[in-house]
């Protein structure tokens, strides 16, 4: 089963393209179909793929059977391979949710989403940095258009904003490809740990001015604090479904973070070793402190849900510049737990809003919901969890943080941030949560129930909650082995470079 | 040779800076185009200038690394579609907002301006 690798990212743009061609094409019900099932594939295939590491160590897959250094390469390790499995897991949730109803109100939904899930597998697979550009694009110019799904006008400002910044982002991340390129003369993610590790003086300047301005774009896809502008908007405008499946989005920038700076520029790399923290770490705090100042300052739901989102990326940002294993053991069980509980919050939110009539999901008193019961329930849960409250996920993510900050200064900043952020976090949407539910005018609900299938996906993004506290010794193993994988460079390296492709490909 | 490919690049990624940083989405285009131009010929200098150089081993005595050649051409090819999808988009904000301002409404002076006339 050599060839799994692949599958993450060629299963989801077969379904694309199987979708937009005729006997699928012309029947919504159809389309849904496929687009879930294909969804649930994925997923087994990457739970698969997860066994297969975790039995043979890291994976690569020389495309098109080039050597390393010279082709493309995929490379599944333990961290890339969870990444993989909790997109699938998030996107089954956001496309059963999409296609209660949501799917119709524009076209091309579901290829769009498809391609956008092949877009992010791609990047976290890859072992190459301009085949990380490439998958970036990707899964960006289905964001675009995703973004949009369904129009009006703040969908259109939004989406005007996000794709200028993006675009300019693409063009920077260009320059510091360029840059590296010239004089590292490799993109091959393995062999530049090894030729930065051996770099002439001269180069020195050049290739840190590269890698800082990598850092600048990957903090732009992840809104770290000076590039963090667009997400509140974008976020909150885009249709729920849509807003579920960007939660990993800014993941992803935090996961280029950590694969560069912990691979290309981690302990092995000389002068520059650890050239990305020192911005980092106070970027990363100051994210979580605005993200916690703005969900108290939010008038909507959706745009308290993306300042969690922001609370989030800070948290994950600042525990990838402390650079141990510890923190990225943290951080990987972190990133699950976060992505998982925020779409799930965006979810939540558009229930609400569908059920209050003309308030929608504004902090304002507005007619009672259909369903109080059910949606205060699966709300309750949500904040507890996204809040880091004992019984679920939250405590044990916040816990694994809090030990994993070692040094003093590290500790003090982190500890006192994270703690009063998440104080703040309580406040905010045990305010939102009373407005929601209890400062309702007249008996008559402002709208119909919800769809079971609409409620079936929440509940499958919750439920993941209580399953990752109830399974964190085997997790918390799971993601201190994939930290240690990461930090052992030099056994990564030499499987990647060390021994020439793959068996004959048989004609 | 090298200065002037330098001062090139230079020139275009400062229109193109500064078209950006303007008001209104049409200059912004532009300036996204020419840094996307500043941006292709950069990649292409990354493998070096040379003269009379084919990227194919054996055919010349100097040859060019050919694989910045093929980054550019990718990179050609997606900012051509990126640029096309927000050329799109900029129409349609257009039309849903009812002006070409990137923030989608007027600034107070334009507003002010419009109202005493």
């Amino acid at each position: 089963m050599w060839h799994l690798i692949t599958a993450p990212v060629l299963l989801p743009f077969l379904t694309a393209l199987l979708i937009m061609l005729p006997p699928v094409h012309y029947s919504p019900m159809r389309r849904r179909w496929l687009s879930m099932i294909s969804s649930a594939i994925q997923l087994v295939l990457a739970v698969l793929l997860l066994l297969q590491v975790q039995q043979q160590g890291l994976m690569h897959y020389a495309v098109g059977n080039w050597q390393a250094p010279f082709g493309i390469i995929l490379v599944a390790d333990t961290l890339s391979v969870v990444m993989v499995c909790l997109t699938s897991f998030l996107a089954l949730g956001a496309i059963c949710y999409g296609s209660a109803g949501e799917d119709e109100k524009g076209s091309f939904f579901h290829p769009l989403f498809q391609f956008q899930l092949m877009g992010i597998n791609g990047a976290f697979l890859t072992g190459d940095l301009f085949n990380l550009f490439v998958f970036f694009e990707v899964l960006l110019i289905a964001s675009y258009a995703l973004l949009i799904h369904a129009g009006g006008k703040n969908k259109t400002k939004a989406a005007v904003h996000y794709v200028v910044l993006n675009l300019t982002g693409s063009a920077i991340f260009l320059f510091s490809l360029a840059v590296l390129y010239g004089t590292l003369g490799t993109l091959n993610i393995a062999d530049m740990a090894v030729k930065v590790a051996a770099l002439p003086e001269e180069d020195l300047m050049l290739v840190k001015a590269g890698g800082l301005m990598l850092m600048i774009v990957f903090a732009l896809k992840a809104a770290v604090l000076p590039l963090q502008f667009w997400l509140p908007a974008t976020y909150s405008s885009a249709s729920a479904p849509v807003a579920a499946l960007f939660a990993v989005m800014t993941k992803i920038g935090v996961y280029a973070l950590l694969r560069v700076y912990s691979t290309i520029f981690g302990e092995n790399a000389g002068p520059l070793a650890g050239m990305a923290s020192d911005w980092l770490l106070p970027a990363g705090l100051a994210t979580i402190a605005l993200g916690a100042v703005g969900a108290l300052a939010s008038q909507d739901f959706r745009k308290l849900v993306a300042n969690l989102v922001l609370v989030s990326v800070g948290t994950l940002v600042s525990l990838v510049a402390l650079q141990t294993e510890l923190s990225a053991a943290a951080a990987l069980y972190y990133t699950v737990h976060s992505t998982l509980v925020t779409a799930a919050l965006f979810l939540i939110a558009d229930l609400i809003a569908n059920q209050r009539g003309k308030a929608g999901d504004r902090l304002v008193s507005g007619r009672r919901v259909s369903q109080p019961i059910l949606l205060g329930f699966i709300f309750m849960v949500g904040a507890l969890t996204v809040a880091g409250l004992p019984p679920f996920s939250g405590f044990v993510g916040k816990l694994m943080i809090l030990q994993s900050a070692v040094e003093p200064v590290s500790r003090i900043l982190l500890w006192s941030l994270i703690l009063l952020s998440s104080l703040m976090v309580i406040v905010a949407l045990s305010r939102a949560g009373s407005t929601l539910f209890w400062r309702v005018s007249g008996t008559e609900p402002g709208g119909g129930k919800a769809p079971p299938l609409q409620v079936f996906a929440v509940i499958w993004l919750l439920l993941a909650s209580p399953l990752l506290a109830v399974f964190a010794g085997p997790l918390t193993t799971l993601s201190q082995q994939a930290a240690a994988q990461l930090y052992d460079t030099s056994t990564s390296i030499n499987s990647i470079l060390g021994q020439y492709p793959v068996e004959e490909i048989k004609p | 040779m090298e200065t002037l490919f330098a001062c090139c690049i230079g020139f275009l990624t400062a229109c193109g800076v500064f078209l950006m940083l303007r008001g209104r989405t049409f200059p912004v285009v532009l300036g996204l185009t020419m840094l996307s131009y500043a941006v292709n010929l950069f990649l292409f200098s990354s493998g070096r200038l040379t003269l009379r150089g084919a990227a194919v081993l054996g055919t010349t005595e100097q040859y060019a690394d050919p694989l910045p050649q093929a980054l550019v051409l990718t990179a050609i090819v997606i900012g051509f579609a990126m640029t096309a999808f927000l050329v799109i988009l900029a129409i349609r904000a257009r039309a849903d907002l009812g002006n070409d301002h990137v923030d989608g409404k007027l600034p107070e002076s334009e507003l002010s301006k419009k109202e005493s006339r």
